[in-house]
């Protein structure tokens, strides 16, 4: 799935990179906890959001995370929008809640990630 | 690469907005020596937890990135506190961090066990009113 689709389904706003609409991701990871998302996320994959400080660029630019959606309507602060541009990280916010997001993206035919051993 | 590369940063205590600028900078020269991205990313990783680590819970302290031709140690050191109990410091799930900390995304608990599975090799020592030093491994 690229970007554009991604903006397309969930009506999103694009916060930053315009011009890197045909960027692929593969699976989506829905998480407020960077600590997680630095654990179990893979590259190609796009993170679903509700948490907006510079640290989500930061954890994203770790483990080359392309691309970001703000849900529930969240806007990240300037320094966040600063830090993505400087790394090429596109970007995206949506209305929809975490769980309509996920399940748009879902239908729509994005992955999860497989994290299947977590519980022994 | 015949020469060893030295990062050296120093990490201030709750400096949240630089907070990521040591690993930021590591990933960086790692990409430009040419390492490998898989090493590349595991490296990313445990700096960012590390750094993350001595923001949040440390007094201060620094993280050192030595460079050498088949792998890469990094060693993070403080000034204290101390962990009072390692063990339980090293489980999945197990944190200290307060609830600002958790509005931030982290102290989930996963710090230390991500760095240690991210490492080929990993040791942290640790004495309370002294410090901690954890040092991390990554054959390239």
């Amino acid at each position: 799935m690229n970007i554009r689709q991604i903006v397309e389904i969930l009506k999103a706003e694009v916060l930053t990179g315009e011009d890197d609409m045909e960027k692929e991701v593969k699976y989506a990871f829905g998480a407020d906890l960077m600590s997680d998302v630095l654990a179990f996320v893979n590259e190609k994959t796009v993170l679903l959001t509700g948490l907006t400080n510079p640290q989500v660029i930061r954890t994203a630019e770790m483990i080359d995370i392309s691309a970001i959606v703000y849900v529930r309507g969240k806007k990240p602060d300037d320094a966040s929008i600063m830090l993505a541009k400087e790394n090429n990280i596109t970007l995206l916010r949506t209305s929809f809640t975490l769980y309509t997001t996920s399940g748009l993206l879902y239908s729509a035919g994005l992955q999860g990630i497989d994290v299947l051993g977590v519980i022994k | 690469m015949g020469e060893m590369v030295k990062l050296e940063y120093r990490v201030s205590s709750e400096d949240f907005e630089r907070a990521g600028d040591a690993s930021s900078n590591t990933k960086k020269v790692l990409k430009k020596i040419g390492i490998p991205s898989d090493v590349i990313r595991r490296a990313a990783i445990v700096t960012y937890e590390a750094e993350m680590n001595l923001v949040i819970h440390s007094m201060g302290g620094e993280i050192v990135v030595e460079i050498f031709p088949d792998r890469i140690i990094v060693t993070a050191k403080d000034f204290g506190p101390g962990i009072p109990d390692v063990d339980k410091a090293m489980q999945e799930g197990y944190s200290t961090a307060p609830d600002r900390i958790r509005e931030m995304g982290f102290g989930a608990g996963m710090g230390l066990p991500n760095m240690k599975k991210c490492s080929d090799d990993f040791s942290i020592e640790s004495e309370v009113g002294v410090g901690t030093e954890v040092v991390m491994t990554l054959y390239i």
